[in-house]
């Protein structure tokens, strides 16, 4: 499980080794790490996911040895939010 | 094509090199550099952290998108993170066309997609104070 920008600093830690439950999603995943480090919270829907470098969607079944990563949103992102959302 | 997320510091030159071909008679360059304020406020440096291996797949993704959509003949894009001063290059992009209008259109397309998808972050730092800058929601996924 890899952590990058705001969110490593939040966690104090950039990857990690973690145990999912079998067919855990990549929102489960993070809802466990928010609730060791509450200032994710905040980050819980603004959030994409990829595994294994690409982006997958939130629900996204995880198969061991995956490589979740959480991906904060970039600074270009609001021209996204104005035209898809 | 060619892509890096590196720490070294950007050259426009060895960048447009890795494009230029006789076949091709405009190479645009694109130099994104360090600017000293943003949001009404000074900014001392930057820092940028970046996925380097996912980023360097969603560039060529990216470029491959865009020649698709223009006549290119060879894309090179470049990122660089750690701390940046003022003034510094972050980004370079270089784009060889047969043609200048393909080169600058495809170019300003190339540089916005940059920025929505690619997991690269800048944390902006002044004198008492930093901050990730963050876009209102995450990356669309590419495609």
């Amino acid at each position: 499980m890899r952590l990058f920008a705001r969110l490593s600093e939040l966690a104090g830690m950039r990857d990690r080794e973690l145990d999912a439950p079998e067919g855990a999603t990549p929102r489960e995943v993070f809802a466990l790490l928010a609730q060791e480090t509450p200032g994710l919270q905040a980050y819980s829907d603004r959030l994409m996911y990829a595994v294994n470098a690409e982006y997958v969607p939130p629900e996204h079944r995880l198969a061991e040895g995956d490589e979740v990563s959480f991906i904060p949103p970039v600074s270009g992102g609001e021209r996204v939010v104005r035209n898809h959302i | 094509m060619w892509f890096e997320i590196t720490s070294e510091k950007l050259t426009a030159e060895a960048l447009i090199q890795r494009v230029r071909r006789d076949n091709s008679g405009a190479v645009l360059v694109f130099l994104g550099v360090v600017r000293n304020h943003n949001l009404g406020r000074g900014v001392d440096f930057l820092e940028y952290d970046a996925y380097p291996q996912m980023a360097e797949k969603v560039m060529r993704e990216i470029a491959e998108d865009a020649q698709q959509r223009w006549d290119i003949n060879d894309i090179a894009i470049q990122h660089r993170t750690g701390r940046l001063e003022i003034g510094e290059t972050s980004l370079l992009v270089a784009v060889a066309s047969t043609h200048r209008r393909e080169g600058f259109e495809a170019g300003q397309w190339i540089v916005d997609r940059f920025k929505e998808i690619v997991p690269i972050w800048k944390k902006e730092i002044w004198e008492g104070g930093e901050e990730w800058i963050e876009g209102e929601l995450a990356p669309k996924q590419a495609g």
